[in-house]
């Protein structure tokens, strides 16, 4: 089982053609779009939610639902979509590839989805590496308005549509929508606190959803095509198709869009050219970005790459960054990078994740250097669980799952790391 | 309301408010170091966090408001486990250095950790270590001990309105500063030290002199300026150690303004602590039966209009009360507590009153400053003002010269002739004055002790009563007082009787020698070189001016130093409780007064504070409701006159000193050269 060409959104993720106004308009953007809007606010929510498309940025929160979270009726303050590139997390590299080589269908979905929310403006915040893909971004904006698709009179809609991009300064945690509001604000990204939500007190104080770049480019496509079509790919629950970055010890690293619910070993054989060294060479993989937990080879083998299940497997699909590591890798050296990027990436705000992520990093780096003792295998695991929940964001709980999830998979080999105990101490 | 359930028990608490208000209103405590009644949440010390069912996470409880239906557990395993985590993580980077801590024994981190700590560390790796910084003269930094609660960041930004605190660096890297180095210029600063739960910030001059457990607190009333904040006097034995607010939603809030905390020093310093006579031009220590003597020996020649009686501005009620009883008994009018000229009537109590009452900035809708810079003047009264316009809606307009007051003001000119353009309806803020609900003025010194200062009051009470700042329910015309002893005095009628002198009267009186003698009850504000050849006695308890002018000196005591009573502005009545004991042969100073009447042949009628007190009531019969600001009937007051346009200019040059103690202390001398002549030099403390 293989998804058909004929039912990829993401024609061009590899770039093979033009990524600007006339390639794109060849593969199906911007047909009438005015139509559309047509459909009205409501129906296209409802058309979003019965699509079955989860949130794409990691969390998978129903996407219609989190627009039927807006004010029904815009008051005196406008409502604002915000687009979250700031595609941060380790492993993943979906959004840039839509940014290069789709920016049109970004900015139609950008369109569609600012008209259900009644918000007449989009940001698109871009994370601050990703020049090339801003310039490109950009480029694909202008033609846009000079083709008078988006702007005062966007598609001859009568609707006022204006896009603005927005660079980041490169900093992980502006990935979490709150403390990208902040940073988009001009302040220091640190996430808020929730309730209120963005949906009611967002960017300057408005009304605002935050979507995923993913999310806001398939909307489109899914409106044309039908919710039936994308709800009947994939699973229940879990429908659609997702891009995939396959990335590690695999044959062919490689971005590719694939059907929610195709199994993990499937994925890796068929698009990566399988493990480096073949399946029994694999020691473990993560599967949705940094910070979900690892999967072991025998988890692997059965997994399928969706919400649901995965979570099923205490993993997650994340960003569905899947990074497969063989039996050459260190995988204490590999997680403890892991933890040395959360200790850098903590905006410092609140304490759990601010003390607790240089901590497990401290007590990592020991372990993987052979100076820690046995006990401080269960004290690590004890800090992941004062960590987890107990944060703002989810940065506390991203730093505490990959190290629950070694010590899940490979405690022995934690074990026979630290130092054993002399015969003295023994006695 | 809405019902909830706290661990167990069903309550019905009022919508809106959060879970931990809700937790405090039933007897739960939760433990917290960022959150703080009055500043914004911030919710990132995650001490908090209590258990709510059905949310997939643990709340904080600081910053999540109740809902219907709401079960919560802060007594389960689960939430001890939690509050034991963040402890932990709190205390894993937190120097064990309470021995040397002037925290130590007030800190919350330490009172906590004794109840949700554990025994023992297991973080084995190094603890991080940050560099000091450097916060002015007042405050003290060991950064090394800020467990990041943001509360003086929050209070610099929103209470103080000077947005030059914040934090630097992410994660563990993450600094408490002021960006560029420098002293906090806010004339609160000092609430930081209080609002900081840790010993991060710490009274800088009160570095390593006593600890919290060594000190006799007595609740008491300051004076440094007019508001009358509620205090809290620490002392070890004989010194003053340190001066803390007291909770107080009528006057001060929570917050003192650093004259108030830091001055203290001053107490020890510059002290009369025996009396003097002058003896061949020199001062020459003397017993009190030979002060008297002197005394009673050069007022027997005199005729009554031959004496005056200046009462200065840290004046207490009780003692003014005494000396306008000696002076009315030996036969002159000639008094006054108006040491800096201001043109008020003692007769219509509504003509010197902040009427509309401190709280009642909050409910002002706009808001006209005439001559009143009041961050200088009362810098908590200033943040109360800033506290209403921040709620938003209340615009402010300002007449004086111009000056950051912490918010946005419409400046409508320097001098009166702004105020007579609003009389007329006329710029752009007549419109705002029309349309709000309820106006308020705030007519400050600067206004009212010019010579034409009466005129002006009386123009201001004409926008007044063209504005409706005085409706059935609302009085928004308001004097801002500077002195202390201000209202106290004029509600005593400490001021000239029927053909007396005021201050400049007596003034020139003396140069021209038709008054041979006069009082000055701490009086140091006026100018003391211009009294001719009078006979001088000065009671007070600082050698400052009026001391070196003396011809006798009588040894009184400060404000801590005695029970007296006090006015507010708001004519609050307030007690000043004795602290400690005045030093050496000073005495409490309606007593020297009662001691010295005797000598005269003028015995008042009073030999206990009781019985001065019912004297005071006698007087004015406000003085009966203590702590009370009793309104003031509406009347007309004020003396239309030609009113010179020039502009109202600000008396205070150096905030830091004003009166006779903050000016013998040392810490205000390191700010007035900090934060007026720029020399930015470390206090002792910071070595």
């Amino acid at each position: 089982m293989m998804l058909k060409d004929v039912d990829r959104i993401f024609t061009n993720i590899y770039g093979l053609e033009s990524a600007m106004l006339k390639g794109s308009k060849k593969r199906g953007d911007w047909n009438g779009t005015k139509k559309l809007l047509g459909l009205g606010r409501d129906k296209i929510i409802d058309i979003i939610k019965e699509s079955g498309l989860r949130g794409r940025g990691g969390a998978g929160f129903s996407t219609g639902m989190k627009w039927s979270f807006m004010p029904q009726e815009v008051g005196d303050r406008p409502h604002y979509l915000i687009i979250n590139a700031d595609e941060g997390e380790p492993g993943t590299c979906k959004d840039r590839e839509i940014m290069r080589h789709e920016p049109m269908k970004l900015i139609e979905g950008a369109l569609v989805a600012a008209f259900a929310i009644g918000a007449h403006v989009a940001y698109c915040y871009v994370r601050g590496e990703f020049y090339r893909e801003t310039k490109v971004l950009q480029s694909a904006v202008d033609e846009a308005y000079a083709a008078g698709l988006i702007g005062d009179n966007a598609c001859k809609s009568g609707f006022k549509f204006d896009f603005y991009i927005h660079r980041g300064m490169g900093s992980y945690i502006c990935g979490e929508e709150s403390a990208l509001i902040e940073s988009l604000e001009g302040k220091k990204g640190q996430p808020r606190l929730k309730p209120p939500f963005p949906a009611n007190v967002g960017v300057f104080g408005c009304p605002t959803t935050v979507n995923n770049v993913e999310s806001i480019a398939v909307v489109p496509t899914i409106i044309r095509r039908g919710q039936e079509w994308f709800s009947g790919i994939g699973k229940p629950n879990n429908a659609g198709t997702k891009l995939f970055n396959i990335s590690g010890h695999v044959n062919s690293p490689c971005t590719v869009e694939e059907e929610m619910g195709i199994p993990l070993r499937e994925l890796i054989d068929k698009h990566a050219g399988g493990v480096r060294g073949g399946w029994k060479n694999l020691k473990a993989i993560i599967p949705g970005g940094a910070s979900v937990p690892l999967l072991t080879k025998k988890q692997a083998e059965y997994a399928t790459m969706d919400f649901d299940s995965l979570r099923e497997l205490r993993s997650g699909l994340g960003t569905a960054a899947v990074m497969v590591m063989d039996n050459s890798t260190d995988i204490l050296r590999a997680i403890t990078r892991l933890s040395a990027f959360y200790k850098h990436e903590s905006c410092g705000q609140c304490t759990p994740c601010r003390e607790g992520t240089g901590w497990l990093w401290r007590v990592m780096e020991r372990i993987c250097n052979g100076d820690a003792t046995a006990e401080e295998i269960d004290m690590l695991e004890e800090v992941t669980k004062q960590i987890e929940g107990h944060t703002i964001c989810a940065l506390g709980d991203a730093a505490a799952w990959p190290i629950q999830g070694l010590l899940r998979a490979f405690r022995p080999e934690l074990e026979s790391r630290v130092k054993k105990p002399s015969t003295a101490e023994a006695a | 309301m809405v019902n909830i359930t706290i661990d167990k028990e069903k309550h019905d608490v009022e919508a809106g408010i959060t879970v931990m208000q809700a937790c405090e209103h039933v007897g739960i405590e939760i433990p917290r170091f960022c959150y703080h009644e009055r500043l914004s949440i911030a919710g990132n010390c995650r001490m908090c966090l209590v258990d709510i069912e059905r949310s997939p996470k643990p709340v904080a409880s600081c910053a999540m408001p109740v809902a219907e239906g709401m079960v919560i557990n802060t007594n389960t395993p689960d939430v001890h486990k939690m509050r034991k985590g963040v402890m932990e993580f709190l205390l894993i980077n937190h120097p064990l250095d309470c021995p040397i801590c002037d925290q130590g024994g007030e800190c919350d981190l330490q009172d906590q950790a004794m109840g949700f700590g554990w025994d023992r560390s297991r973080y084995h790796e190094n603890k991080r270590a940050v560099k000091d910084k450097d916060f002015g003269p007042l405050i003290k930094t060991t950064m090394t001990r800020c467990i990041h609660c943001t509360r003086c960041v929050r209070f610099a930004t929103e209470i103080a309105g000077v947005p030059e605190l914040g934090a630097t660096g992410r994660g563990e890297n993450t600094e408490i500063g002021t960006y560029i180095e420098k002293a906090i210029s806010s004339e609160l600063s000092g609430n930081m030290i209080d609002l900081c739960p840790v010993g991060a910030l710490t009274n800088a001059p009160y570095a390593f002199h006593a600890r919290s457990w060594e000190l006799k607190k007595t609740e008491s009333i300051d004076v440094m300026d007019a508001l009358g904040s509620n205090i809290r006097v620490d002392a070890r034995g004989p010194e003053v150690m340190r001066i803390l607010p007291r909770l107080n939603d009528e006057v001060n809030e929570e917050w003192i303004s650093d004259k108030t905390r830091f001055a203290c020093d001053g107490l020890r310093r510059q002290r009369l602590d025996r009396p003097y006579v002058r003896k061949n031009g020199k001062l020459k220590e003397a017993s009190w039966d030979s002060a008297f003597t002197t005394i009673a020996h050069f007022a027997q020649e005199l005729k009554g209009d031959q004496i005056g009686a200046i009462a200065g501005d840290l004046a207490d009620c009780e003692s003014m009360t005494a000396l306008k009883d000696l002076m009315t008994a030996m036969g002159t009018n000639n008094i006054d507590c108006r040491q800096d000229g201001a043109k008020l009537d003692s007769g219509i109590r509504a003509s010197y009153l902040f009427n509309s009452t401190t709280p009642g900035i909050d409910r002002a809708s706009a808001m006209l400053l005439i001559g009143a810079n009041t961050r200088f003047d009362v810098p908590v009264l200033n943040a109360r003002i800033r506290k209403r316009w921040t709620r938003g809606s209340c615009e402010i307009g300002y007449i004086g010269q111009q000056a950051d007051l912490t918010y946005p003001v419409t400046h409508l000119g320097d001098g009166p002739a702004a105020l007579k353009t609003l009389l007329n309806g006329r710029g752009p803020f007549a419109k705002v004055m029309r349309t709000a609900e309820r106006p308020m003025i705030i007519i400050g010194s600067d206004a009212i002790t010019r010579p034409d200062g009466a005129a002006v009051l009386a123009l201001a009470r004409q926008v007044a009563v063209k504005y409706e700042v005085v409706t059935s329910d609302w009085n928004g015309f308001n004097v801002l007082q500077r002195a202390a002893s201000r209202v106290g005095g004029l509600d005593l009628g400490f001021v000239p009787g029927r053909g007396g002198l005021d201050v400049a009267g007596i003034l020139s009186g003396a140069v021209d020698g038709s008054i041979k003698m006069v009082y000055l009850l701490g009086a140091d504000e006026v100018d003391t070189t211009k009294f001719g050849n009078a006979f001088i006695i000065y009671q007070g308890h600082h050698g400052d001016a009026g001391a070196q002018r003396a011809d006798v000196i009588l040894p009184g005591a400060a404000y801590t130093e005695k029970n007296a009573t006090y006015v507010n502005i708001d004519g609050r009545v307030q007690l000043t409780r004795l602290a400690v004991y005045p030093p050496g042969d000073a005495r409490e100073d309606w007593t020297i007064i009662r001691a010295l009447s005797e000598f005269t042949k003028h015995t008042l009628p009073y030999d206990n504070l009781r019985q001065l007190r019912a004297r005071m009531v006698q007087l004015n019969s406000n003085f009966l409701n203590v702590d009370q600001a009793v309104p003031a009937l509406w009347q007309d007051f004020g003396t239309e006159g030609h009113i010179k346009d020039t502009p109202f200019e600000s008396k205070i040059n150096n905030y830091y000193m004003t009166d006779p103690i903050s000016r013998a202390s040392e810490t205000m001398a390191h700010c007035t050269e900090v934060f007026l002549r720029g020399e930015d030099r470390k206090t002792p403390a910071n070595g």
